[in-house]
């Protein structure tokens, strides 16, 4: 038997795993580039950013611990409708805060939402959290006092950032608001994704039976980790609502909840980059091809969709690892040979 | 003598008509080896996962150390020293053997809910992990995702994820199951070797085996103790030959 590696260097295969990348760098470095190279569409790549983050708060509940949602907008919406209602009702509008308490009251309602859902597995999930998001929906509508209904919550007013930065018509504000929100959430949940937290979330998604045998309190993660999601998710919303000033109804509708599923699955699910690179294929997708056929652009991401989980059943990020993979295994093969030359 | 490791009373489980476990009495001293034994069907599996609070019984109540255990969860069972491992396999595949065995020792020490460290910061665990394995004999391939493991390793991992919890009791459902019969062998000399201090209750189907490592042996018969003694007296009990061993038996 060979003798098994010191401990030391197993610490050391833990930190390489989750070492930051110099492709993430560059990966971060090219979210800057809008600035430059497409100043006329900051308002699109702001909303890229968002949807990048609702992305990011789904990939914790599903690609980590396994929890299919199909009502995840409701937490986008309770966000996006506590900032608004905090400008249009109470007066306030100072982003900062009003971002902080949006996290709040959608992790609240996450939390509660998460006694019930985080009981269930399989196809009665996928239909309580569907049922959670379209009861919410329909209690924004018809709550018109109070969110304007289907009209919309108009005349948010967006406080000055920090005193200094106001929204502006091209959105460099508004795109420097949503891409900061995103790196923070962003560096909380790849903290959290390579924490003992995440390694237990893995465990749940890989084996839920056995984790109650090794002494987990499975539920008691997964209600945690869903009201972390629900935050994020909220926080995305809030952003919506402070840097277009408006809400609609559409934000807690089903088509936002099942859009960031598409985009997840797009994208690769389990490896936070995912839902990202989802988010924007999606969303320049959307927006060049509605511009050529708004009627029909859905056909081509049906199409996209059915081709990604038909070849790459990982997602795009998940095929572009196996091709590292296989690169890999080849140079491996190679090897021998080459001492051998 | 001290107070039992672990206790059932009066032990009863039916599904529908069909009693699975009736009026079951057993009582597991400290540090014992027991074996359980019965024909296929006879509610062995049953009986541990009532044990490990996986089903409720419908009658009785199970003893740990002396205290009720019976209303708890089987997570908490387990954080109380009374730990499993399964007959078919109940791994991570996607997760390498360290991963796997480094995340039972964090469950142990409660810092599984810690989300704002890097687990390379929880080195000692990691060590840990690593030692149980290696006390098993698990060989170099402990960073290999489970699922291209050998199917002996996956047994042995399968014990490690147990014993990752510090048992005062451990139940082995099978843990041969599968494994041909030179390497089962080894794996319950494995078993043979670990502390005196954990009680150990398991469930064979070898003969061979359970009388080279049982102290004693319980017999299980369509969900009820039909006896209980040690292996020459389960060897030598006629009414054992005759629903166990099989009838060839009274007359070889």
């Amino acid at each position: 038997m060979t003798i098994a590696a010191p401990p030391y260097s197993l610490v050391a295969a833990f930190a390489e795993r989750s070492r930051w990348r110099a492709i993430e760098t560059v990966l971060w470095l090219c979210a800057l580039l809008p600035f430059w190279l497409a100043p006329t569409h900051l308002q699109l790549a702001s909303q890229i950013a968002i949807t990048a983050l609702f992305a990011i708060s789904l990939d914790l509940i599903l690609g980590y611990a396994g929890i299919v949602s199909m009502g995840h907008a409701a937490f986008f919406g309770l966000g996006a409708y506590t900032a608004g209602i905090l400008s249009v009702k109470l007066g306030w509008g100072e982003p900062i805060s009003g971002l902080l308490i949006a996290g709040l009251v959608a992790g609240i309602g996450g939390y509660l939402s998460s006694l019930v859902v985080c009981r269930f597995r399989h196809l009665a999930l996928i239909m309580i959290t569907l049922g959670i998001g379209v009861m919410l929906h329909e209690i924004a509508n018809t709550s018109h006092g109070l969110t304007g209904g289907a009209d919309g919550l108009q005349g948010i007013r967006t406080w000055k950032f920090l005193g200094v930065w106001s929204l502006d018509i091209y959105g460099y504000v508004a795109y420097s608001y949503a891409l900061i929100v995103l790196f923070a959430c962003f560096l909380v949940a790849r903290r959290i994704v390579q924490s003992p937290f995440g390694l237990a979330l893995k465990g749940i998604r890989e084996n839920a039976l056995r984790m109650p045998a090794i002494g987990a309190p499975s539920q008691s993660h997964l209600r945690k980790i869903y009201t972390i999601a629900a935050v994020m998710a909220g926080m995305a919303g809030a952003v919506l609502a402070q840097t277009t000033e408006t809400v609609s109804l559409e934000v807690l509708s089903f088509q936002r909840s099942a859009d960031v599923l598409v985009m997840l699955i797009l994208g690769g699910t389990g490896r936070l980059y995912g839902g990202m690179i989802g988010a924007v294929i999606y969303m320049l997708a959307r927006d060049h091809l509605s511009g050529l056929n708004p009627q029909y652009w859905y056909f081509w991401i049906g199409l996209l969709l059915i081709a990604v989980v038909t070849l790459l059943p990982n997602g795009i990020l998940g095929g572009l690892a196996r091709v590292r993979a296989l690169n890999w295994i080849r140079e491996m093969r190679l090897m021998p040979r080459r001492r051998a030359a | 003598m001290s107070t039992p490791a672990l206790v059932t009373r009066a032990l009863s489980k039916s599904f529908g008509s069909l009693a699975v476990t009736q009026n079951v009495e057993i009582t597991v001293p400290h540090g014992a080896r027991y074996a359980l034994i019965g024909p296929n069907g006879a509610g062995k599996t049953t009986l541990i996962n009532l044990m490990t609070g996986l089903i409720k019984p419908d009658l009785g109540s199970i003893l740990l150390n002396g205290e009720d255990i019976s209303a708890l969860e089987p997570d908490a069972r387990v954080k109380r020293g009374l730990t499993r491992t399964f007959q078919i396999n109940q791994l991570f595949p996607n997760l390498s053997a360290l991963e796997a065995v480094t995340l039972a020792v964090l469950e142990r020490q409660r810092t599984s809910g810690v989300w704002w460290r890097r687990l390379p910061a929880f080195g000692a665990a990691i060590e840990e992990a690593h030692a149980i394995l290696q006390s098993l004999r698990f060989g170099s391939d402990t960073e290999r995702v489970t699922r291209e493991l050998p199917y002996g390793r996956q047994r042995l991992l399968e014990i490690a994820l147990a014993l990752a919890t510090k048992p005062k009791i451990l139940l082995l459902d099978e843990p041969a199951a599968g494994v041909p019969k030179d390497e089962s062998a080894e794996l319950f000399q494995a078993i043979a070797a670990l502390p005196s201090d954990i009680t150990v209750l398991f469930i064979e189907h070898d003969m061979d085996l359970v009388f080279r490592f049982a102290s004693r042996i319980i017999v299980l018969v369509a969900g009820a103790v039909l006896v209980e003694g040690t292996p020459a007296e389960i060897s030598a009990d006629p009414r054992v030959r005759e629903v166990y061993l099989g009838k060839g038996h009274r007359h070889g």
